[in-house]
């Protein structure tokens, strides 16, 4: 299905609104055509295209709800999707957290579609694949990689007058390169609305650096280090906090924001006061949607101001029950940073590591939401001000918490990827003190 | 947010580290159609039409998948039913060597012309990517089986049972647990269905039928007083069987005095449902430990998963290779090492075996995703490493002139790649329980249930917890712990096995979305284990204050 503009998805959702029954009836459509490569060992080792598109009929009766989806567009198909979900909406029990849809709802216009990225041909891809492996072949070193672009659009409507439409184009890229011997590795990942900002030359450039600069690690002592973490390295941290927002987990006593006798502590200072964290839609470093997918609009909410807890999200349920705003999860996070590039604070550190990213990140303790982990393809020790030489890979166990109270320094702003979640985040470089590395890892 | 959005669908919470198998394009439908195959004749002609139009446009080897994937779950919390969901995807999967390269493409639109353009397109695509070829495809030889089928040996078709049967039980789990002592808890049932048809230019119609279930829960208490709360997730494994898993017989029950029960084949949800109610409470007033070296024992319930990581990720001939860099990464157990033959992986007493037939077992088919039939082998043989997992076009790396039948693909729009056979590690040979290991021990640890994990890209070092830990002094158990995470070297750790109890207590743990690849796919994979002994192994405190 090609991308419908916002007039051709409106009919469209119009028409299987009318094939309802139901007390209350919400669609939602979407369609993205997707493509990928892989590669591995300096070659291409799969690539695909994938278009895909579903139409998903809610239909509810009283507090009973059935959902069914279908990917077939004419009219027979349509009824059938919602006779389907009316059918089930009728065997499902009653669930007492029902929630009624949302009436309609004012959204800002969104800035997340770029055509160029919508228009790549597998000969772009091709060719941004050759750029990369031309810079790993040169240095006698070896590339693996993963380019995915996807363009996209999503649309909703319900039976009591609440439309909403969006379109969005994203592209991610991942390098990594690892010298013959294997006693090397670097890293570079980018992630953009726009396809024409990435640069797979340069990135798989910084990514050879690395794993050139990092053969020969030594191996030092676990234990208390300053920390210069790259934005990668920050984001898979930090996301932990952001995917811990929840208001029923705080309110229930089941997270790292509730406290003693049922409080939390919403409106408390957590962590350092330079620390704002703060998700917009409209930011155009990084767009997002501007409604999500229950319709609530995405508007521009700050999480932590000032080390501040300063909002939770909400279910609608839940906002519903203590009487406030149903704020929703955002779909990316922010996080303000300072005005040195990383070689400023590498240069600003007489003893220190340097983190390029951090692997297989798990829970530990949801109570102190303590993390473990590792660093991977980058480490470096820092001494007065400079690289001095790379060292073997650490594990760690440290909370998000803890490191922004243990801050020492913001660098700048980037735009990066959870290698985690794949999501795309606004984050510093951040440099912190203190920070908790309990073991060594011989990985390279 | 691809992962919350996952929790959300689910409601798992802090379970949360799951692929749901099977999702991609998948529509709802109702439980009476999920009972209804598709025709295996008509498979055989649209396959047909694949191979040959294939064939026209120059692929020298063609296989097609179709495959109709089933998904059910029904998902509670406390006394409510949060989500109950049919879901199927149904499609085609064409996969051809062309100028030496393999390409991939599918479709959910199955008529001949839909289909033949499939077909087409991946040729184009293998045509494409040859020119950035280093060297063409080598798949090792493999003889058709004509048409064949193979059916997972199920009693009850966990679909079969009606709904009403499954909210039911849950809803009497979770009262169960919170009556013990649980403030919160989340249960659910998962089952799944792959009804999977290979076709292959070698001459193979395989039709399967394989079956899934897990059932789990999520239990949680909280002290008001302290603000402190623990978690007590269910000691049931996922399993490549029908409902039958949940019909509760006597015999498949292990009791450990002053531990708890655990299950062999057949699992008693509403007995640990109880038992999770009182230990999550239990867990709050447990001592937090002390840090440093202990001997541990470790349940099969646990040990699955530190298999999983540190024998089952290492083994794989993909990451070997390098074909995993960017993502899941390589492994410490690099060709130089099984060429030597004698690589000391564990101790003389550690033998882990790769099986793709074991009855019961998440991985149990007949025959792989690119139509080899499946079987057994050693991968490390008295403490030495001798194999890898292998797939067709790996097998003449080893010098091997068949594949090990490790291929799989988690849809029909997937493509198929090395994924992980179950691999188990051997009982003891001498006559030992669980309480014959635990009377050996002065100072140790005995751990139950899976919990935190996390290993490095080349699977040396890791750290892991637990759901149950118990003080071992002087041979005796002696109280609960909590804050409990050991860290080790996957080769240190396996040669400081120095018990394994005998064929008895040997039982089955697995991950039902294991995830790997980019885009990343899910694999259900089981590993078998009975109860073991590690000398000397390091314990942290995972406990701080924010």
């Amino acid at each position: 299905m090609p991308i419908l503009s916002k007039e051709q998805a409106q009919t469209l959702l119009k028409k299987v609104l009318s094939y309802s029954k139901a007390d209350e009836c919400e669609v939602n459509l979407n369609g993205s055509d997707g493509g990928n490569v892989r590669y591995a060992r300096n070659a291409v080792s799969t690539s695909g295209i994938v278009s895909q598109n579903q139409l998903v009929v809610a239909s509810a009766y009283g507090k009973k709800l059935g959902i069914a989806t279908i990917n077939e567009f004419d009219d027979a198909s349509l009824e059938k999707v919602v006779r389907r979900s009316e059918e089930l909406a009728q065997l499902a029990p009653e669930n007492p957290e029902y929630v009624p849809f949302l009436g309609p709802q004012q959204y800002t216009e969104s800035k997340t579609y770029v055509p160029a990225t919508a228009a790549i041909t597998p000969k772009q891809r091709a060719e941004l694949v050759e750029k990369s492996l031309k810079v790993a072949k040169d240095a006698k070193a070896i590339a693996a990689g993963f380019l995915e672009d996807n363009a996209g659009f999503a649309a909703m409507m319900n039976s009591k007058g609440l439309f909403a439409y969006n379109t969005s184009t994203n592209t991610n890229f991942s390098i990594t390169v690892r010298t013959e011997d294997g006693k090397g590795s670097g890293y570079a990942i980018r992630g953009y609305n726009d396809v024409n900002k990435l640069d797979t030359k340069l990135a798989t450039e910084i990514a050879t650096k690395k794993a050139i600069g990092s053969v020969t690690a030594k191996a030092i002592e676990p234990g208390k280090y300053t920390v210069i973490l790259e934005p990668a390295a920050v984001a898979v941290l930090l996301e932990n906090i952001f995917f811990g927002l929840d208001a029923r987990q705080a309110d229930e006593g089941r997270s790292f924001l509730s406290k003693p006798g049922g409080q939390t502590r919403l409106g408390e200072k957590l962590v350092d006061e330079r620390v704002n964290i703060y998700s917009d839609p409209l930011n155009p470093e990084l767009p997002t949607s501007p409604w999500n997918g229950d319709g609530r609009a995405q508007e521009k909410v700050s999480w932590i101001e000032k080390g501040v807890i300063k909002n939770l999200t909400w279910e609608r349920y839940w906002a519903q029950k203590k009487g406030v705003k149903a704020i929703p999860s955002p779909d990316a996070a922010i996080m303000d940073g300072g005005t040195k590039t990383l070689e400023e604070l590498i240069k600003g550190t007489k003893k220190g590591i340097l983190v390029t990213k951090l692997w297989y990140i798990r829970s530990v303790d949801p109570q102190s939401l303590l993390l473990t982990g590792l660093t991977r393809d980058g480490t470096f020790y820092i001494e007065n001000g400079e690289i001095k030489y790379p060292i073997k890979n650490f594990r760690f166990n440290e909370s998000p918490i803890i490191m922004l109270n243990n801050l020492e320094e913001l660098g700048k702003q980037e735009r990066t990827v959870s290698t985690e979640s794949n999501q795309n985040y606004l984050v510093p470089a951040i440099k912190a003190r203190d920070f908790t590395f309990s073991s060594l890892s011989d990985a390279v | 947010m691809r992962r919350r959005d996952f929790i959300y669908l689910t409601g798992l919470g802090a379970a949360g580290a799951v692929m749901l198998p099977g999702m991609a394009g998948a529509r709802p439908i109702t439980p009476e159609e999920a009972l209804t195959p598709v025709d295996v004749a008509l498979k055989k002609k649209l396959a047909d039409v694949a191979l040959n139009a294939a064939r026209s446009k120059g692929a020298t080897y063609t296989d097609v998948r179709i495959g109709r994937y089933l998904n059910q779950f029904v998902v509670t919390r406390e006394d409510k039913v949060q989500n109950i969901v049919n879901t199927e995807s149904y499609g085609l999967g064409i996969r051809v060597i062309a100028n030496g390269s393999w390409g991939f493409a599918a479709t959910d639109k199955l008529d001949n012309d839909s289909i033949a353009k499939t077909a087409e397109l991946a040729v184009a695509i293998a045509k494409e990517n040859s020119r950035l070829l280093t060297e063409p495809v080598r798949l090792a030889p493999q003889k058709g089986y004509g048409e064949v089928s193979w059916k997972a040996p199920i009693e009850k078709n966990g679909f079969e049972v009606p709904i009403k049967d499954k909210v039911d039980l849950l809803l009497g789990v979770n009262s169960a647990a919170m009556t013990a002592g649980a403030n919160y808890i989340t249960s659910l049932l998962f089952l799944i269905n792959e009804q999977k048809y290979f076709a292959s230019s070698d001459g193979s119609y395989i039709d399967q039928d394989v079956h899934r279930i897990w059932p789990a829960f999520f239990a949680t208490s909280i002290d008001p007083t302290t603000g402190k709360f623990e978690t007590r997730n269910s000691l049931s494994a996922p399993m490549g069987m029908g409902y039958e898993y949940l019909d509760v017989r006597p015999q498949d029950k292990i009791v450990v005095p002053g531990v708890t029960t655990l299950y062999k084949g057949r699992y008693d949800m509403l007995e640990d449902a109880k038992a999770a109610g009182a230990q999550a409470a239990g867990k709050l007033k447990a001592k937090s430990v002390e840090p440093g070296k202990y001997d541990l024992v470790l349940d099969p319930s646990h040990l699955w998963l530190t298999i999983h990581e540190s024998v089952g990720h290492p083994t794989e001939l993909d990451r070997v290779l390098g074909y995993e860099a960017n993502f899941a990464g390589t492994s410490f157990l690099t060709l130089d090492k099984w060429e030597s033959k004698k690589f000391n992986f564990g101790s003389k007493m550690v033998n882990f075996v790769a099986d793709k037939q074991q009855v019961g077992s998440l991985g149990a088919v007949g025959y792989d995703d690119e139509g080899v039939q499946c079987g057994k082998w050693d991968l490390i043989k008295d403490g030495i490493l001798v194999d890898y997992q292998v797939i067709r076009d790996q097998a003449h790396i080893l010098g091997l002139n068949a594949s090990r039948g490790c291929c799989y693909a988690d849809n029909w729009s997937s493509v198929q790649f090395q994924r992980m056979p179950n691999v188990s590690l051997q009982p003891g040979k001498e006559k030992k329980s669980v309480d014959d290991i635990i009377k050996g021990v002065e100072k140790g640890i005995y751990i139950v249930g899976d919990g935190s994990f996390s290993i490095d890209q080349q699977r040396y070092n890791f750290q892991f917890g637990g759901q149950l830990f118990y003080e071992i002094k002087n041979g005796k158990i002696a109280g609960m712990l909590k804050d409990v995470a050991y860290q080790a070297n996957s080769q240190d750790f396996w040669n400081s096995c120095v018990a394994i109890a005998d064929q008895n207590d040997y039982r089955l743990g697995g991950a039902f979305g294991d995830g790997k690849g980019q885009p990343p796919q899910s694999n259900s994979v089981s590993h078998g284990s009975s109860t073991s002994r590690f000398n000397g192994v390091n314990v942290i405190n995972t406990s701080r204050q924010i």
